[in-house]
């Protein structure tokens, strides 16, 4: 299987979007966000970063891309897209994910390794976990707070669409702990912390975050 | 050539802790007189011709802001830049 992974000016963990890709066994395809051709990936991942330095609003011009028009066109028909940190705040941008990212609510850049709490183990990205599970993964932001109207926020719990909850303290001031939420059809998941880095013993605090990028091969795989 | 500007704050329901870091610091400062900040940006904008409201109003609410977190306002500036 083959995953696209977007560069955008300004991403930084693109390089490890691809290594964990490729640790899951799947082949990662390095995409350019000028471009506009996805090269018959069949999965996408937005890595972290700071595309266009955050100018304007974290992930907003970056959602503006030439390479996004295509991933909001074929998301829209089921095409699996994965949203790391910036990766997260361009789907929101981008209209593929409801919400928005803000400045963290203590006004720091938080980086730890956090708990999160795995509540949707059916999406394209989480079939690989238990539903109810904890995992540790590393997260760093300064702009993460998700937020979002109280009717909003409601809809979505109503719809089951928070992926993974903060566990053990919220970094940022998120609403309602959320720290991933996922499309109407769960092909589209969106989250602050960063499963690429815990992918390996010997640099992560885990291995946890490996079961996203193995889901989508097994959704595939099943399809 | 007309100028625009366009102004975009957070909507009342979202906190904003950079205003109330801005808030904290004018206590600090001893203006205790001041009850809220909210931050926001300002954007001025030189369009050629005559200014089209629908397109413009477009640029605001599809770029200039995010309608999820933020209210927009334009104004068209009486005196044109120069």
């Amino acid at each position: 299987m083959r995953i696209g992974v977007i560069t955008f000016p300004g991403s930084l963990d693109d390089v490890d979007a691809a290594r964990a890709v490729r640790l899951a066994g799947a082949e990662p395809v390095a995409l350019w966000h000028a471009d506009d051709d996805l090269a018959g990936v069949e999965a996408v991942v937005l890595p972290g970063g700071f595309s266009y330095g955050d100018y304007l609003r974290a992930g907003a011009i970056a959602a503006r891309a030439p390479m996004m028009r295509t991933v909001v066109d074929r998301a829209r028909q089921g095409l699996p897209v994965l949203g790391i940190c910036n990766g997260f705040q361009v789907l929101c941008e981008a209209g593929l994910l409801p919400g928005a990212l803000t400045r963290n609510s203590h006004l720091h850049f938080r980086n730890r390794d956090q708990g999160l709490l795995v509540e949707r183990a059916d999406t394209a990205w989480t079939s690989s976990y238990e539903q109810g599970q904890t995992i540790v993964v590393p997260v760093k932001n300064g702009e993460g707070r998700y937020v979002g109207s109280d009717a909003d926020l409601d809809a979505l719990e109503g719809e089951g669409r928070v992926v993974v909850r903060y566990v053990g303290g919220n970094p940022n001031g998120s609403s309602r702990d959320i720290a991933g939420v996922t499309s109407a059809d769960g092909r589209v998941v969106g989250l602050m912390p960063h499963p690429e880095h815990a992918v390996e013993d010997l640099t992560g605090p885990s291995v946890d975050g490996l079961g996203f990028f193995t889901s989508v091969l097994q959704g595939v795989l099943s399809a | 050539m007309p100028r625009v500007v366009v102004d975009v704050v957070l909507k009342p329901e979202i906190s904003d802790p950079q205003g109330q870091a801005v808030l904290g610091a004018l206590g600090r400062l001893g203006h205790g007189g001041v009850t809220s900040v909210r931050q926001g940006k300002h954007f001025v904008l030189d369009v050629e011709g005559t200014p089209d409201a629908a397109q413009l109003r477009e640029i605001a609410e599809t770029l200039l802001a995010n309608p999820v977190i933020e209210d927009v306002e334009l104004h068209l500036d009486p005196t044109p830049g120069v």
